[in-house]
């Protein structure tokens, strides 16, 4: 068993997919980074198109279904979490913020979360800041300093001043600092935590 | 083993033929129904109470009055009384007054609530649905249990030497449960209380019920009302069922994929796999419910939705029928041969209750003596006449 696992959410739809690729190089900058620290890390990888259908079902009936209960377990009880979509219309992609509505609004507080998204030109890369970021924000997620966008552009490798293997070896050592430094010690246990009925009186 | 029927009151166009059914239609429907159940030999009529379209069950207490005085076993009971909007004086009374009038063949599910607008139109803070819950209950237990009420909390004018009427029958308040999907603070309420609890899970998976009704049970003992497994269980459930399978999801499919909650979202295939909704040959739903002892013991009362989505009346009270002849007899033998003993087949029936209430002595009056100071009198008078009454509490110690 490693020391740390890394959830990464990929809310690409194409196949090959650019976002896909982002955010596989992430995961690979961040456990690399941990093992320089000398932490094993496991990568856990979900594509959001794989679960689509149940992301819509549970928005509807409520609960997950299917696949979809193994995927949030998994990131609500990862050590740290990469998640990476591509920018439509402004922002996020609809299929993402949907995956992150089902999740507990509590599920992701103090989690280290390194942003990515991917687009076609670097005049959109300010929206990880303006929309991505204060997403994690509101759910109390622990954002890396730099987050990372990717313009189609920047798979050429041709910006000389601050090309995106450097960036992402810049964001993926700051996830890898704060996954370091704590482990996820599971969801609250909504049973275990339950106040006696003393304590519910004493609330009145 | 109690089985039944709950009514959640939906007024939903049938998507087979187009018609919708009025308000003034859907009440009668729903009294058919009932009374139909009754004499179709199931145990239980439940109906909730909305107070926003498309629901017309929002005065439970009138619609089941009725019900007694036209129905001879079935326990009349709802599935949720709002304890948190309703005023729980106002809950004692009507429910005392339904306790009298179906002598004793009654009780009550209590439950928050989750239609947001509910709250402010009652005047009342969604934020405090539990401390609502909590207060608004132990103020309705003591209504009934204690003659004389003086008290004060949070969320209701202060009383001061208050008696509900009509005093419970026989002096022994109606059986409770206590209705939650995801709240262990229900629960913990329903097993501090020694309550009965019910889990309406016909929208969720069993293992999620299952955590839930564990909970309770052990808290249930761990309040020394006896041991886990004699807790007071409900289950909601869902079926429509016909002679064979495929007839039974060819009718049915239309209604499941427009209906309220599930409609447009998940197909009727997955949704039955994944929650108590079966749909096919009464065998398959004897069979699906058969299993559910196994996720949360083995408990005292199955509800089933069966008047939604716009099913036209004659098909319900088709599935009334196969439901009272051909589903509960057989569901019925299977659960009660592996029921340990000790463990009780029912929730407690009213004349449990006041046997069990005598030999502890703790049966209440029947009747609190009180002079009338007030008919008559003009409201200017009330200082005076109040100032005559001397009852313990020192009623408006003026």
């Amino acid at each position: 068993m490693s020391d740390r696992t890394i959830a990464v959410i990929s809310a690409g739809l194409s196949q090959p997919s650019s976002t896909r690729m982002l955010a596989d190089r992430l995961a690979q900058a961040a456990v690399a980074e941990l093992e320089a620290r000398g932490l094993t890390a496991t990568v856990q990888t979900v594509e959001l198109r794989d679960v689509a259908h149940e992301i819509m079902n549970a928005m509807l009936t409520g609960f997950p279904s299917g696949d979809l209960r193994g995927v949030l377990e998994q990131v609500t009880r990862a050590d740290g979490l990469i998640a990476v979509t591509p920018l439509f219309t402004t922002t996020y992609s609809g299929l993402f913020k949907s995956f992150v509505d089902i999740l507990d609004k509590d599920s992701l507080t103090g989690m280290p979360v390194l942003i990515g998204a991917t687009g076609g030109t670097a005049r959109h890369s300010l929206a990880l800041e303006y929309s991505m970021r204060p997403l994690f924000t509101y759910l109390r997620a622990e954002v890396t300093r730099t987050s990372v966008f990717a313009a189609t552009d920047d798979w050429s490798g041709q910006d000389d001043v601050n090309p995106l293997p450097d960036r992402i070896r810049r964001a993926g050592r700051e996830l890898a600092e704060l996954v370091a430094e704590q482990e996820n010690a599971g969801p609250a246990d909504l049973y275990a935590d339950a106040p006696s009925f003393g304590e519910l009186l004493g609330r009145l | 083993m109690q089985f039944g029927i709950f009514t959640v009151s939906d007024v939903t166009t049938d998507p087979t033929t187009g018609t919708t059914p009025d308000d003034t239609q859907r009440v009668r429907s729903i009294l058919t129904i009932a009374q139909h159940a009754d004499q179709a030999g199931l145990d239980v009529f439940a109906t909730g109470e909305h107070h926003n379209p498309p629901f017309v069950a929002s005065s439970p207490t009138t619609m089941l009055g009725y019900l007694a005085g036209t129905t001879e076993n079935i326990v009349l009971s709802t599935a949720t009384t709002l304890i948190t909007t309703n005023d729980p004086v106002k809950i004692a009374e009507d429910y005392a007054m339904l306790q009298v009038i179906t002598d004793g063949r009654m009780d009550l599910m209590m439950g928050r609530g989750n239609t947001g607008p509910v709250y402010p139109w009652f005047g009342k803070d969604i934020r405090q649905g539990i401390n609502l819950a909590i207060e608004n209950y132990a103020l309705l237990r003591r209504l009934w249990t204690e003659d004389v009420v003086d008290w004060q909390g949070k969320f209701r004018t202060p009383l001061q030497g208050f008696t509900a009427t009509p005093r419970p029958l026989d002096g022994v308040a109606p059986f409770v449960w206590h209705g939650s999907i995801r709240s262990p603070e229900i629960a913990e309420q329903a097993a501090y209380y020694g309550d009965g609890f019910f889990h309406n899970n016909i929208f969720w998976p069993v293992e999620h019920t299952k955590t839930m009704v564990e909970y309770y049970r052990k808290r249930f003992e761990h309040y020394g009302h006896g041991a886990a497994n004699q807790a007071i269980v409900g289950l909601g459930g869902q079926f429509f069922a016909r002679k064979n399978s495929q007839d039974a999801v060819r009718e049915f499919r239309p209604y499941f994929d427009n209906a309220p909650v599930y409609g447009h979202g998940p197909s009727m295939e997955d949704f039955t796999a994944q929650t108590p909704l079966t749909v096919g040959s009464p065998q398959e739903v004897i069979d699906r419910y058969a299993t559910m002892r196994d996720a949360v013991g083995d408990y005292q009362r199955q509800l089933f939705l069966i008047d939604h989505a716009g099913l036209p009346l004659k098909t319900v009270l088709e599935q009334i029928d196969i439901l009272a002849e051909e589903i509960v007899p057989a569901l019925r033998a299977e659960l009660e041969a592996k029921r340990p003993a000790g463990v009780p087949s029912n929730p407690p029936s009213h004349a449990e209750r006041v046997a069990q209430a005598r030999a502890a002595g703790t049966a209440g009056d029947q009747h609190v003596a009180g002079d009338d100071h007030w008919t008559g009198k003009t409201a200017e008078d009330d200082t005076a006449a109040a100032d005559k009454v001397s009852r313990a509490g020192a009623a408006f110690g003026l």
